[in-house]
């Protein structure tokens, strides 16, 4: 009997708290609305063309540098993200400063902005003639209109991703471990680097994938800086724009749908990562 | 390794957590810190880690004085209460992790660090689990794994706080009896804290008794049970009832006026403590008597309550009683202290 009911394979747990039925069905059907059909559509659209155009858009140059410029620039951006980010929350968490609170709020900046502005402001800002543009000049190295440009604002975009996500977790970080580490004889480099550092990590991974995400993603702060140079500094998301206005629906959604299935994968994989993490350690 | 506590203070924050603390510990000895909370008992032993600076004072390791060392020069062993294990690690890089960060040239070789590890999860009885994260661990096992990695180092002193507090009850016996024969086997000098007086006397060799940044008394178990120095021990120590009392001159000591059928020397006021099975129930006139307002079975022996009016109000003691006596709830109860401490001058706590 108790066998029975313990063994059975139950749909839903049974729960003191009510309204599942209710919360899933409105979950399920917002989520359908707001992203599962519009990437069905995306998909069944690009079906429609047949794989031989598929290929050919796949395989079509300036398809692959664009995807290359975003994909790359993204992961450059995230990876630097996710070094200061750490700075950032450090500071935030650790230091009582004048001006903290003040900082801590300016970290969300990127969040409020209209990216049109930050790229706008960016632009003239590293441009040849900008304020710091003109620094680098005299080295002739160029910041604006050319990939290191995207990587600027794509930094400038993802920041508050991994601060807002490493931060929290910082914060909980138990003091005694690193007074344990201490009295073990660690020196206070050697408390950061192999105790806090990667405990932190899987945060880090988080936060590094939100950053990544978005930067793959994003449109309106690089097309400003970005120059838009075919094969060089032409971004994805912007490709598949210029798709649109040429009326060449079937090559925009075959773009859209390989940067959609290379985003999935690379999400799949860190929160495959974390899966594992939570597993073995039991946080994330 | 000796260790001596030279009339050390400590202020937060100007509030002052230690005041005026000395005490000499023996190589090899255990002892607990035994308080209530905020008493300082904490403060006292991460002063002792080299965790905070004291105020004022020094702390000596045998001669040489370690007031200004840094916590990784003390090399002492901590364990703390939450345990603190690195939970990215495994149980044996927790343990290793002590010898891994030494610098290169006192490092042991990667081979040996394998072979102590190996040696330590012997030790504590965790043979087979290194490879587990310390999520993976039970409660008692993590502490044992942090007692592990405290004492690869080679601590001179190993200091434990609150030990066995997040555990329960019965891993907290197995664990306190485990701890006795480790101690015993390695002949550390060990401090630990503890609020459980239990565990404070049966474990240690000597037990620190403190209250308000101030140590009360230092002694064996038998002392600071028996012949407890201060009225904060005798109450704190043990069941305790206590009386303002009066001494007479002459000797007698008087309650409420009466005298009571014992008898001291010296005069005035003072407050008198007795445990509960330190008394004698009696039908003579000069004894302490009161209502009987519960009574109730306690494993081997009755404990009945009672309320000894005082002029206008009442003061509740508990005694033992045989549990052949007659008890009756309501009724008078009179007795007499068979074992007793007078502490003069002093106030009601």
């Amino acid at each position: 009997m108790t066998l029975a009911a313990t063994s059975r394979w139950r749909w839903k747990q049974p729960s003191i708290i009510p309204g599942f039925g209710l919360t899933l069905g409105f979950s399920l059907a917002y989520l359908s609305l707001i992203i599962l059909i519009p990437l069905a559509g995306l998909v069944w659209r690009t079906a429609s063309i047949g794989w031989a155009q598929f290929f050919a858009v796949l395989t079509d140059e300036r398809t692959l540098a664009a995807l290359y410029i975003s994909f790359g620039t993204a992961l450059i951006a995230a990876l630097i993200n996710a070094v200061f980010g750490v700075l950032i929350a450090w500071i935030l968490v650790r230091y009582e400063f004048p001006g903290r609170r003040l900082i801590d709020a300016m970290v969300d900046l990127p969040f409020a902005l209209p990216t049109a502005v930050a790229g706008i402001a960016l632009a003239s800002l590293y441009a040849p003639k900008g304020w710091i543009g003109a620094i680098f000049m005299p080295f002739d190295i160029r910041i604006a209109f050319t990939p290191i440009g995207i990587i600027v604002a794509l930094i400038f975009i993802g920041l508050p991703f991994v601060v807002r996500t490493v931060q929290p977790v910082m914060e909980e970080i138990d003091r005694e471990v690193e007074e344990a580490a201490a009295t073990l004889g660690a020196s206070r480099f050697q408390t950061i680097f192999t105790v806090l550092l990667p405990g932190l990590a899987p945060a880090v991974l988080t936060g590094f994938a939100l950053a990544f995400a978005r930067g793959v993603g994003e449109y309106g702060s690089v097309v400003f800086i970005a120059g838009n140079i075919p094969y060089v500094s032409e971004i994805a998301p912007l490709l598949i724009v210029i798709r649109l206005e040429e009326f060449n629906y079937a090559g925009a959604t075959a773009v859209a749908t390989i940067m959609l299935a290379i985003s999935f994968a690379m999400l799949l994989v860190i929160n495959l990562i974390q899966a594992w993490s939570r597993k073995r350690y039991g946080y994330v | 390794m000796d260790v001596t506590i030279n009339h050390v203070r400590k202020e937060f924050a100007r509030f002052p957590a230690l005041n005026d603390v000395s005490l000499e510990i023996k190589s090899g000895e255990l002892i607990a810190l035994l308080g209530p909370s905020g008493s300082g008992k904490t403060t006292l032993l991460r002063l002792i880690a080299g965790l905070d600076q004291p105020t004022e004072g020094q702390i000596f390791f045998g001669e040489e004085d370690a007031s200004h060392r840094t916590v990784q020069e003390r090399n002492v062993g901590f364990v703390f209460q939450h345990y603190a294990l690195f939970r990215h690690m495994t149980a044996g890089d927790n343990i290793g992790f002590g010898l891994k960060v030494r610098p290169a040239a006192i490092r042991p070789p990667k081979a040996e660090i394998r072979r102590r590890v190996g040696e330590l999860l012997d030790m504590v009885q965790l043979s087979g689990l290194e490879k587990r994260y310390p999520n993976q661990l039970s409660g008692g096992q993590r502490q044992r794994v942090a007692l592990a990695r405290a004492m690869a180092i080679e601590p001179r002193i190993l200091l434990l706080d609150e030990p066995f507090g997040a555990l329960d009850a019965k891993v907290r016996k197995e664990l306190r009896r485990w701890l006795r024969e480790f101690h015993d086997r390695t002949g550390h000098t060990t401090v630990f804290v503890t609020h459980d007086q239990e565990e404070a006397l049966e474990l240690a060799d000597r037990v620190v008794v403190m209250s308000q940044g101030k140590i009360e008394q230092v002694g064996s178990a038998d002392d600071v049970y028996d012949r407890p120095g201060s009225p904060f021990v005798f109450s704190f120590i043990g069941e305790s009832s206590q009386l303002p009392v009066r001494v007479a001159p002459g000797g007698n000591v008087l309650f409420n006026g009466r005298p009571i059928g014992i008898a001291e020397r010296q005069e005035g006021d003072a407050m008198l403590f007795f445990r509960p099975q330190d008394v004698a129930l009696t039908q003579e006139t000069d004894a302490l008597f009161g209502k009987v307002t519960a009574c109730r079975r306690l494993a081997g022996t009755r404990i009945a309550e009672i309320d000894i009016a005082n002029g206008g109000k009442a003061h509740h003691v508990e005694i033992e009683v045989p549990l052949d006596a007659a008890v009756t709830l309501g009724a008078d109860l009179r007795f007499r202290p068979t074992r007793w401490t007078l502490f003069a001058g002093s106030k009601a706590e």
